[in-house]
């Protein structure tokens, strides 16, 4: 059942939510050892919340649009009084003592959360490889990666341990986790939903948004969490974007761009897969047959994306990541002065991606690097947000593949860096420019892992995004990816 | 008050002090958060997950910090313009998020000055708003926290909205350096932005401090003075740097630039931290908040609102009065500059009212002396209805329980004395004692003054004390002239 259904079937009392709840806890029981999606299972939080749920059904109240849906949470959003670990060491056992805004929204909407996902250390990578606790597994080929950071939330999905998922997209990650895993995942426009509670990786990229099996779901699920929050200055002053009533409205006249310099041919960005390449032209082959008008768009900034990501995300990152110096919480190790307690702690809580994070964005920042890097990585993003504001005037979305790759194997590119920032490079741009974008899957690839296409449109397009996400969907539903 | 130059250096050598006085801003709540901003609160009260650097919160800005902030600028003269908040990153136990947000290279004020009493005019570089940090004590060794056995911090005051006022390296003697920091506290008392109290470190100064040949321009290697807890202490403080360099230069020895710590009671400071490793802070634009863009309306109501300010009230009353500096700086420190300036516009004589005032109302609270009251007391002087005696002895009373100096008058039987009747005494009295009278014109000085006592004395016998002792003067001398 997908969370729509489960609503609607708990409130009109076909099913309890305490039923639905047990059926995805004995799912998680059966397959999470292997699939290691959750850091951590609230059964006991998920209990309470689904039991109130169907009080709420039961005495005449209106239980709000996820009556019951479980849902799961990735581990760098603060739950109130539940372990939130963001998978580093540093963070073991502390208890926040409040909630994220999503989470107080998800709880008004009556959605069940069942458990804190895994995720590569502080949201730093693309495979959930780099958690704390061990790496997740692809649900679809356990020899596989899930794609990260929210590797947990977007396996939590594709398992049906949970219909839908919270993850959180600094360069792509939940994007690139989704078309690996092949489910739906969404980058709402920066500030649509609030970052209150949201443990900062790169501030000003970081951004929440949902997973889903279907699109629909993934639109429910952000009406619920956007929306203007007061505690985050960068929150956007509008209400939720309406999403479900739009849906199906379709592509007749829309104008889509294919970015010649992200579709694997030449003169692009290297490294995208034949397969995928075939898949994404597929794709705008079925929207232009659904009615949408097609053209090629250059957007010749798109290839230096990943070069300004990669100085503009640790920068921050080193200075958001200065707190965890053992004085108020976490972890501490002793040492003889403050200082070197500081290291101490530091250098046992922080895993090797995030040191070398901490320590490229302490370079860049550095007096005398600062013009050099930082400085001109900021003056690239100007030249993105400019390039794809140039590309819009001419078209209304733009459709490139999510992820260069289907899912590789464990260990295929922990060795190389760079090779797994490639990863990204479709995904990074809109992180940059800040406007939103989704990935719904879209057939296999000649290996039989899910492959996804990325829609992209400038900010707050998010209903038109989504609809046309919805036509792609419906297209593979009747066997047109294949 | 005096503001001549003291003799304090050697000749041969200036003194260059520049100042950065940070001041605590009077709000009501702090500069991120709802906390409450209160000194004096049990340790760790007044904190929440914002204040203390949790991990997810995020700032919000304090609309009152921002306000005062710019009403403090334009009493500085200085420009207001869109403020970005920045990063200053650095680790310290008592800083929670390990980084100070402040401002960098776009303060909201900017290019500003100060007039002092005697004219000089200070050039401000900047009054930038950032927040406080928390506050460590150190518990055992010599309470530094270097050798200290273990440190307590309380981040009551960390987010605490502050505003850092940077001098030009222009003030060239003591006195000018401690009548800034007082011409800065009354200012902020003027417009009720802060309670500037130094012993509550509300306002806390740091002086760097240099000294060069007299005569020349140079900027030569400068120490930073801290703890400073009162403008006296700030006097003794850049004395005693100022001559240990001069030293230091005399011996063939340079001085190191260097953090200093004063140390009140032994009178002199010793050296802290070695700055010739420049901190390398990494500042970067905070990304969790957006620019603080005044409008013009913003501006507008701020200036409208803007009471008068010492510097222009000591203009004013110089103006009106023709008064030298040293007085006019007195009344406008004791308030009584608007009593003053009301009084000669009301047509008392100027150099009366200042005298009056100056010498007779040096208390704390004369409240109950109206402008109109204290203008017609003068102008009764000056008509001759009252003597001086009389009118101080008015005075007094008006000080005590109010009322009109008329009224008063009349009351004691102060009854204006007509000048000829005064002149038929005088004369009655030369008649009358011919020996002393001849001894007044003829006599040395000595003998002149003894009469002189001897006719008034007994003019005032007569009159019961009503004739003008100034008076009896002049007919004494038109008399014996005559």
């Amino acid at each position: 059942m997908s969370a729509l259904e489960i609503a609607a079937a708990v409130k009109a009392g076909e099913t309890s939510a305490v039923a639905v709840l047990e059926e995805h806890l004995e799912r998680i029981a059966e397959r999470d050892g292997e699939i290691h999606a959750f850091n951590l299972v609230t059964s006991d939080l998920a209990r309470a919340q689904a039991e109130a749920v169907d009080a709420a059904v039961a005495e005449g109240r209106d239980p709000g649009p996820l009556a019951g849906v479980p849902i799961a949470v990735k581990d760098n959003t603060c739950t109130r009084g539940i372990p939130t670990t963001c998978s580093s060491k540093i963070l073991e056992g502390w208890l926040p003592p409040y909630n994220a805004t999503v989470i107080d929204r998800l709880g008004a909407a009556g959605a069940v959360t069942i458990g804190k996902t895994n995720l590569d250390e502080f949201a730093m990578g693309s495979s959930t490889e780099n958690s704390a606790f061990g790496p997740t597994r692809n649900p679809h080929d356990i020899t596989k990666v899930p794609g990260g950071s929210s590797g947990g939330s977007a396996a939590a999905v594709a398992a049906d341990f949970a219909p839908i998922s919270i993850g959180s997209d600094t360069g792509g990650s939940i994007r690139q986790p989704a078309a690996l895993c092949g489910v739906v995942g969404a980058k709402p426009t920066y500030g649509v939903v609030s970052r209150y509670g949201l443990i900062a990786f790169a501030s000003s990229l970081d951004q929440i948004g949902p997973f889903a099996h279907t699109v629909a779901d993934a639109a429910a699920l952000l009406e619920v969490i956007g929306g203007h929050d007061p505690r985050d200055s960068t929150s956007i002053p509008a209400p939720s974007p309406s999403l479900l009533d739009v849906l199906d409205r379709g592509v007749e006249g829309l104008r889509v761009g294919v970015i010649t310099e992200l579709s694997g041919g030449p003169g692009g960005v290297e490294g995208i897969a034949a397969d995928v390449a075939a898949r994404t032209r597929q794709a705008v082959s079925a929207l232009e047959a659904a009615g949408a008008i097609v053209s090629e768009v250059s957007v010749p900034s798109a290839t230096l994306g990943l070069s300004a990501y990669y100085l503009i995300a640790p920068a921050e990152a080193s200075s958001n990541l200065s707190r965890y110096d053992g004085v108020r919480y976490g972890l501490r190790v002793d040492a003889a002065t403050t200082g070197e307690m500081n290291t101490a702690s530091r250098s046992a809580g922080f895993g090797d991606e995030v040191k070398r994070r901490i320590m490229l964005g302490t370079y860049a920042l550095s007096a005398g690097y600062y013009d050099a890097f930082y400085g001109k990585a900021l003056k690239v993003r100007t030249l993105i947000v400019r390039d794809f504001a140039a590309a819009y005037e001419n078209v209304d979305v733009l459709v490139t593949p999510t992820s260069p790759t289907t899912a590789f194997g464990f260990g295929d590119k922990t060795a190389d860096p760079m090779a797994m920032y490639v990863n990204d490079v479709c995904t990074i741009p809109s992180n940059l420019s800040g406007d939103p974008a989704i990935s719904v899957p879209f057939g296999v690839g000649d290996d039989g892992m899910p492959i996804g296409v990325q829609i992209l449109g400038p900010a707050q397009s998010e209903p038109t995004i989504f609809a046309v996400a919805a036509v792609l969907e419906d297209v593979a539903a009747k066997g047109g990816a294949k | 008050m005096t503001w001549s130059i003291e003799p304090t250096l050697p000749e041969g050598w200036e003194l260059v002090v520049g100042l950065e006085v940070h001041v605590e801003l009077a709000t009501a709540t702090k500069l991120f958060c709802g906390c409450a901003n209160q000194f004096g609160n049990e340790p760790n009260t007044n904190v929440c997950p914002v204040c203390l650097g949790l991990p997810g919160s995020l700032p919000v800005i304090n609309g009152t910090a921002v306000k005062y902030a710019m009403q403090l600028g334009r009493a500085l003269r200085c420009d207001v313009k869109p403020g970005i908040m920045a990063r200053k990153n650095y680790f310290y136990p008592d800083m929670p998020k390990d980084y100070q947000t402040t401002q960098y290279d776009q303060p909201t004020n900017s290019n500003g000055s100060l007039v002092l009493p005697d004219g000089f005019v200070v050039g401000i570089e900047r009054a930038h708003i950032e927040e406080d940090t928390g506050k460590s004590t150190h518990v055992g060794g010599g309470g530094r926290i270097n050798d200290a056995v273990y440190s307590l911090v309380d981040y009551n005051r960390a987010g605490v909205p502050l505003v850092e006022i940077v001098s030009d390296p222009c003030l060239d003697t003591i006195e000018h350096a401690k009548a800034y920091v007082s011409g800065l506290r009354d200012i902020l008392l003027a417009i009720g932005v802060s309670d500037a109290r130094m012993e509550e470190g509300s306002m806390r100064v740091d002086a760097n401090v240099s000294v060069r040949p007299a005569g020349t321009t140079e900027l030569r290697t400068r120490c930073e003075l801290k703890n400073i807890n009162s403008i006296r202490s700030m006097g003794r403080a850049i004395e005693y740097e100022a001559l240990r360099q001069i030293d230091l230069y005399t011996s063939g020895d340079n001085p190191r630039q260097e953090t200093r710590h004063w140390d009140e009671a032994a009178g002199r400071s010793t050296a802290g931290r070695s700055k010739e490793n420049l901190d390398d802070y990494r500042f970067f634009q905070e990304p969790d908040l957006v620019p603080l863009v005044p409008t013009a309306e913003e501006i507008a109501a701020i200036d409208a609102a803007m009471p008068a300010l010492p510097s222009a009230r000591r203009a004013a009353l110089m103006e009106a009065s023709g008064s030298d500096a040293e007085v006019v700086a007195t009344l406008v420190d004791r308030g009584q500059d608007t009593m003053a300036i009301a009084a000669i516009d009301r047509g008392a004589d100027a150099a009366k009212v200042v005298t009056r005032l100056q010498h007779d109302l040096a208390v704390d609270d004369f409240s109950k002396v109206t402008a109109e009251s204290f203008a017609e007391l003068i102008i009764m002087e000056s008509a001759g209805d009252l003597t001086a005696t009389q009118a101080k002895q008015v005075l007094a009373e008006m000080v005590d329980s109010g009322g009109h100096p008329r009224e008063i008058a009349e009351a004691r039987g102060f009854e204006a004395m007509e000048g000829d009747e005064l002149s038929g005494l005088v004369d009655q009295l030369i008649a009358d004692n011919p020996g002393e009278w001849q001894r007044f014109v003829d006599g040395d000085e000595g003998d002149r003054k003894k009469m002189q006592g001897f006719f008034t004395g007994q003019i005032m016998r007569a009159t019961k004390g009503q004739a003008d002792g100034r008076a009896v003067a002049e007919l004494l001398a038109q008399r014996s002239a005559g």
